[in-house]
């Protein structure tokens, strides 16, 4: 099987400060990855190589082969990888199912100027507002949505840009137990069709996605296996809980894990 | 109200286009020429603010730099006219005062009336157009964008002032003393017809920015505005878009300079001046930012303002438009069309004691003798459920 993407010992300075040193990592096609680590670990920088907004200091992006390292973001996109962001960000001024509509359309100016949305793009954004349960909702500005209301608004973003590729950076940030829930069976879904990878703090979210786990570490992977294998990891557990750092007694460790108890990572 | 006191359905669909076409054909009637040369002048203005509200309320780009494209449909028309009523062999007459004893060369396709036509808006748009995607490549944007766009104006300005040899310099090209089919530019007659052919075209390009702005392209540039990275990560490219409304703005502009030309007899530099620009995004301001209608309305009104007041008071006008634009800066942020549409009116008359109008019949929800009824019959637990059932 190809692999569908893959970084080779990709490093970002930014004024000297290595916020990736040597990462390599590979995705084959329709697998679904966990992305873990601390707070400062790299996970939103790597998204941004993958994305096209920041151009490794050295190594190389491949995607299905193919180098993504000077490309533009909007080029990176059109080849199939979508990205979720970490705090929602849909177009507040528009309304849910505009903003769908964005997500649907061909990207050329003239396109939208010149042609409506075909019958079956309308039929997708229709299908996708139910899907995220937001139909009722279809006429509001996405600015007066709720949170949960939001990161769903984008995932449904996500998904009608129909991507082969999904990165996405802490889909349940905010969320109820049972949203939580529900995002977890929808990328669960995805995976197969579609390539995707979760970068999330919610361990237990991570534990319910029963897929491959990666674990960074100061820009690099520090482990790779399943969610029992990582847990039990010394050296996981030693980033966690900052053992060997120069952390002051009594300070929370640099917490990836803010609302469980770090008894949690004991196997 | 009786059914039958409602207008028909043809007028209340119609009624703004009626008001107008009705405004257009009696006010050169009833206004002296010299004001209704005034508003004119001031309606033309309209359009250079649709393309300030096209690029600026719809897409984020906050130009001071208008008066470029402003300014070259203003020349674009004066240099034709300045040939227009020549004999053969003749030169425009400022150019015996430089010694220059040629047309320069790119005054020659100038007099061509359907090369002008073209001109007025299609030399503006290439410059914007070209401008527009130099800066929007190397993604500039923000107060950057802003910055530069005036620093070009300044050029602009400093060339044209500059070149007496070429384009009359400082002086400008006067245009009133032009013939066109026969008529003075400048007579009452000429310039009630140039009255016409603005209300034409302001309906035009407001049409235009209304089919720009109403769709999924319309959708695209709040998209640019309000997160324009995420667009990006979305596979649109924004440099494609944004060029493009700033060249349309571009040529707005230049149609905008040529009517005020021809409407106030001389196109200069002072065009291009700094302050000008700055005004238009102040009308625009005023009017409502991302309403067609209120970017129209503010060139308008704001112009008749001051010269209304610069009449009576000329010292004054400075402080009234500061004034004006602190006041929809910290109170109107969507301009008063913003306000009006938000409900503004009722929300003054409702401090007076004046309850809003109302679909339902919100007087018996607050009679007491009401309340006290429905309490009675239902109690008060459920009348606060079905106060939160509303949605």
């Amino acid at each position: 099987m190809t692999t569908l993407l893959e970084l080779r010992g990709v490093s970002v300075s930014f004024d000297g400060f290595l916020a990736l040193n040597d990462l390599n990592l590979s995705l084959q096609p329709g697998e679904l990855r966990a992305v873990i680590g601390p707070n400062g670990a790299g996970k939103t920088t790597f998204l941004d190589v993958i994305t096209g907004k920041v151009r490794p200091t050295q190594g190389d992006v491949f995607f299905r082969g193919r180098s993504l390292v000077g490309t533009s973001e909007h080029r990176i996109a059109r080849l199939g990888i979508g990205r979720k962001f970490q705090t929602p960000r849909v177009y507040q001024n528009l309304t849910a199912r505009r903003n769908l509509e964005l997500a649907v359309s061909d990207r050329s100016p003239f396109d939208l100027l010149f042609r409506g949305l075909d019958g079956s793009s309308q039929d997708r954004v229709a299908q996708l507002l139910k899907v995220v349960g937001l139909a009722p909702q279809a006429q509001q500005l996405a600015g007066g949505l709720s949170h949960g209301q939001k990161q769903w608004l984008e995932i449904a973003m996500l998904l009608a840009q129909d991507p082969d590729l999904l990165l996405v950076d802490e889909p349940v940030a905010g969320l109820s137990d049972e949203e939580t829930e529900r995002t977890g069976e929808l990328l669960r879904s995805l995976a197969g069709d579609h390539t995707v990878l979760v970068i999330e703090h919610d361990m237990e979210f991570i534990r319910n996605l029963d897929s491959p786990v990666t674990v960074l570490h100061e820009g690099h992977v520090l482990c790779e296996g399943s969610m029992e294998a990582v847990q039990s990891d010394p050296r996981v557990i030693d980033v966690y809980l900052g053992v060997d750092d120069d952390l002051e007694p009594g300070i929370a460790p640099p917490s990836g894990l803010p609302d469980r108890p770090s008894s949690e990572l004991q196997p | 109200m009786s059914v039958s006191a409602t207008p028909p359905a043809f007028v209340r669909r119609w009624w703004p286009w009626i008001l107008i076409v009705a405004a257009a054909l009696i006010l050169p009637v009833i206004l002296p020429p010299f004001r209704l040369n005034l508003l004119g002048r001031f309606l033309s203005l309209g359009i250079v603010a649709l393309g300030v509200d096209l690029i600026w309320g719809y897409t984020g780009l906050l130009s001071l730099g208008q008066g470029i494209f402003f300014a070259l449909g203003g020349y674009a028309l004066g240099m034709h006219l300045s040939l227009n009523s020549l004999e053969p062999g003749q030169l425009p007459e400022f150019f015996g005062l430089y010694g220059v004893n040629s047309l320069p060369a790119f005054w020659q396709p100038f007099t061509s009336p359907l090369f002008t036509l073209a001109a007025i808006w299609v030399i503006p748009a290439l410059v914007a157009g070209i401008l527009g995607f130099l800066v929007f490549r190397n993604r500039i944007k923000g107060v950057y964008f802003s910055i530069l766009t005036q620093a070009a104006l300044l050029v602009f300005f400093n060339f044209f002032n500059g070149q007496q040899k070429l384009i009359n310099g400082t002086n400008g090209l006067k245009t009133d003393t032009a013939k066109v089919f026969g008529a003075l530019v400048g007579s009452d007659a000429m310039q009630r017809n140039l009255f016409w052919l603005t209300v034409l075209l302001v309906i035009a390009a407001w049409l235009l920015c209304r089919w720009l702005t109403s769709g999924r392209f319309g959708d695209a540039l709040v998209a640019i505005r309000d997160d324009e990275p995420r667009m990006r990560f979305t596979g649109y490219n924004p440099t494609a878009y944004k060029t493009l409304v700033f060249t349309v703005a571009g040529a707005l502009a230049g149609i905008s300079g040529a009517l005020y030309t021809v409407q106030s007899g001389i196109i200069s530099p002072q065009f291009m001046a700094v302050p000008f620009s700055i005004e238009m995004v102040i009308w625009v301001a005023v009017g409502g930012r991302g309403t067609l209608l209120g970017a129209v309305l503010g060139a308008v009104l704001i112009n008749y303002a001051k010269s209304l007041i610069s009449e009576q008071l000329p010292e004054t006008w400075l402080f009234v438009q500061g004034a004006l634009f602190l006041l929809v800066v910290t109170a109107l942020p969507d301009g008063l069309v913003g306000w009006w549409r938000q409900g503004g009116p009722g929300h003054i008359l409702a401090m007076f004691g004046w309850p809003p109008r109302s679909a339902t019949y919100p007087g018996l929800d607050l009679d007491p003798s009401m309340l006290a009824e429905r309490e009675a019959l239902e109690g008060p637990s459920s009348s606060d459920s079905a106060r939160g059932g509303e949605r």
